[in-house]
């Protein structure tokens, strides 16, 4: 992703547009949009679950994860992910 | 085109045309005990077109044309016009059909339980199927695998099984030699002969199955097995179906399905014979 | 009646394929195919009582044919994505505009690449944001790659190396060294969007001059069955909703230098899918008919016919895009290639 939008809100994709099957090892998730097949390991599936409570920054979602999901880490590596989920198009990065 | 059959296989007709008579007369001879498209309607065309119109008697070669063409194919010599027929069929079938989720996989039937046996071009999946079906199994088919969107179920697909290279002799040991086509020698895949199923599985052809077990074989390999993790055999049949992506959510829909419930093991054999024992004795343990 | 004309005589009345035998279909749906129109005959014929086999392969049709068309829209929005921080509007144009905005050509309308209009002052910008989100170039050689940016309109193909899908981003709508010369910047003022999603389509006006540009002036009539079906739907949409389209469609034609490209395409349609027109619009040329025989020009299996009229088209095509001593060395640069065992 570039740096124009250096702090962007995260947003969710809008309810069932993704739909997931929990595997043994992954998760493989189905976007109705692109019609791509995800397989994806936690975080990830946790990071969706979370933001679908409402859009976020990064520091808002670690905060999120922190308290519902007992997930902890640094915020860069919350960043990278965010930033691979957007490339994905499974989250929207939008300037505020 | 100045030749022409129509023949359908399962639940999907054909239409073959030929600027070369030799091609049709083969598939006419091996497809005999097939029906002809309902009502003439086929759900594709298969050409087998001269690029010029010389080029019929002039070292002549066949272009694959059809409904679904590769862009760049290459032409194969016209002694190759049988096998010409079958991958145009196939690519139709890879690239046009919607109402199965298809697997690049042999399977076999028995007691209305199937067995299906997918991996690369060599992995011996075919010639698996094949002794399997002179076995008491019935062959359900040989290229393609397809899964039902709705019941999950196998649906018979048995063209003719394309035999390569070693796999053809170790066929022709226990096959009536009246089911096979000619030899066909140095084709893109070295040598190729084409095997009619028996009659009860052309007979048979639209009686559906349960699928009961996925076998990855891999032939050369010193003896063993492994159970494959529900997610990397939802990766690797993604991979193996050429379907999947156009089918979208059904797609999606029936692959969890076949995945949660049909168990999947990879088998390294070293020789058929032994092969044969081993998918036999999975089948026992797993299916019953 | 040969399978093609079989297939503008259900395009335009579905009603007639209800007479036709399973080998008459498969004639039919080859042809199809081959005119990429497989989709929207299947979308005509949705509510024919149809025997069972056919039936059956039409609804596959269908059902495919919905899910390649939410994919094609969402290529658009990972577009839109990619360059919403350049402030950039992106204008969709053909098959993408038709999904996305809902247009009566749509069902069944198999979309290709992306394709996107953007002002020529901002194609910079443009490529380095899509290089930047995960674009990359399509392998080529030099050649190829200064041909495109000094002489046709639009970058070089680029595709996404996730979703293996190209984009072709063009800053006007026909090469620059095309005969006709439609007002790019124009079009780009003009254009409209399309709901609140962010995107933007041309005017109608403008989509009907983009779409006779590419089946006249610019194409070798390649797929001239499946633009030609599109500007019907198009034409006949505008006309219910406007009174005054036909009036403000011959201006904007001139604006754009379409005028004759504009009136030939509304006549095809016109014979081809019996596209009603206002009585101006009806002084045909007898050329016509040189046009609608290359436009039938195949048979029952799906193959081309007419070799000789389709290679004139070829040559016609080339001279309307590139006066003729740049057509040389092209041809000729192509020529070497092939020579060579390029790939020319």
């Amino acid at each position: 992703m570039p740096d124009a939008a250096p702090d962007p809100v995260y947003h969710a994709p809008p309810a069932a547009t993704l739909l997931r099957t929990p595997l043994d090892l992954l998760d493989a998730i189905y976007d109705r949009r692109s019609g791509l097949t995800h397989l994806v390991g936690e975080p990830v599936p946790a990071i969706l679950d979370a933001l679908a409570a409402g859009p976020a920054s990064a520091a808002d979602l670690m905060q999120r994860l922190a308290d519902d999901y007992a997930i902890e880490g640094e915020l860069a590596a919350l960043r990278a992910r965010l930033a691979e989920l957007a490339a994905l198009g499974l989250v929207d990065a939008r300037a505020l | 085109m100045r030749h022409g059959l129509t023949l359908k296989i399962g639940p999907a007709a054909f239409r073959v045309g030929s600027d070369w008579r030799a091609p049709i007369a083969d598939l006419r001879t091996l497809y005999a005990d097939y029906p002809p498209a309902p009502d003439g309607f086929a759900d594709f065309t298969v050409r087998l077109e001269a690029k010029r119109p010389w080029r019929r008697f002039v070292r002549p070669s066949v272009h694959l044309g059809g409904d679904y063409m590769l862009p760049d194919a290459l032409p194969l010599s016209l002694a190759h016009g049988l096998l010409a027929a079958e991958m145009g069929m196939n690519l139709q079938m890879a690239l046009g059909w919607r109402r199965h989720l298809l697997i690049h996989a042999s399977a076999v039937e028995k007691d209305g339980r199937a067995l299906i046996l997918t991996g690369e071009s060599g992995s011996g999946k075919s010639t698996l199927a094949a002794m399997l079906g002179e076995r008491g199994w019935r062959l359900l088919g040989d290229e393609f695998t397809l899964l039902d969107l709705d019941s999950d179920s196998v649906r018979g697909f048995p063209r003719l099984v394309s035999l390569k290279n070693a796999g053809i002799a170790a066929v022709e040991a226990v096959a009536d030699a009246a089911r096979f086509g000619p030899r066909l020698e140095a084709t893109p895949k070295g040598a190729i002969r084409h095997l009619v199923p028996r009659a009860d599985a052309i007979a048979r052809m639209d009686e559906p199955a349960a699928p009961a077990l996925l076998l990855y074989p891999r032939y050369g390999f010193d003896a063993a097995t492994r159970r494959l993790a529900k997610s990397e055999n939802f990766m690797r049949l993604t991979q193996a179906s050429t379907n999947y992506v156009a089918l979208g959510e059904r797609g999606f829909g029936t692959l969890s399905r076949f995945v949660e419930s049909v168990p999947a093991l990879a088998l390294d054999y070293s020789d058929g014979e032994a092969g044969i024992a081993e998918v036999e004795r999975l089948w026992t343990e797993h299916v019953g | 009646m040969s399978a093609v004309r079989d297939l503008v005589a259900v395009l335009r009345d579905p009603a007639v394929a209800l007479a036709f035998d399973g080998a008459r279909w498969t004639r039919l749906l080859s042809v199809a195919r081959a005119e990429v129109l497989d989709g929207t005959l299947a979308h005509r014929c949705a509510d024919l009582a149809l025997p069972a086999p056919i039936a059956a392969m039409l609804a596959d049709i269908r059902s495919a044919s919905e899910t390649a068309t939410r994919r094609a829209v969402w290529e658009a929005e990972m577009a839109r994505r990619a360059l919403a921080p350049l402030g950039v509007a992106v204008i969709l144009l053909k098959g993408t505009t038709y999904a996305a905005a809902g247009l009566d050509p749509a069902p069944g309308r198999q979309i290709g690449d992306l394709d996107i209009l953007v002002p020529r002052d901002r194609i910079d910008a443009v490529e380095a944001a899509l290089l930047g989100n995960g674009w990359e170039w399509v392998k080529q050689d030099d050649y190829d790659d200064a041909y495109y940016r000094r002489w046709m309109h639009e970058l070089p193909p680029l595709v996404h190396s996730e979703r293996d899908r190209m984009i072709d981003v063009h800053h006007t709508i026909l090469p620059l060294t095309a005969r006709p010369t439609p007002d790019a910047a124009a079009m780009i003022a003009d254009a409209v969007p399309i709901g609140d999603g962010g995107l933007m389509m041309l005017s109608r006006e403008d989509m009907i001059c983009h779409a006779a540009a590419h089946l006249i002036a610019d194409g070798d009539l390649a797929g001239g069955l499946r633009n030609l079906w599109d500007i019907d739907r198009l034409l006949r949409q505008f006309a219910s909703d406007a009174p005054d389209f036909w009036d403000r469609l011959a201006t904007r034609a001139d604006r754009h230098d379409l005028g004759p490209a504009v009136a030939r395409a509304v006549r095809l349609a016109h014979r081809l899918y019996a596209t009603p027109l206002p009585n101006d619009w009806h002084k045909g040329a007898r050329s016509d008919a040189v046009f609608v025989r290359r436009l039938l020009a195949r048979n029952g299996w799906g193959q081309e016919t007419h070799g000789v009229n389709r290679f004139a088209f070829y040559v016609r095509s080339h001279l309307l895009r590139m006066p003729l001593r740049q057509l040389l060395p092209h041809l000729a640069t192509k020529w070497r290639k092939r020579g060579l065992g390029g790939t020319g």
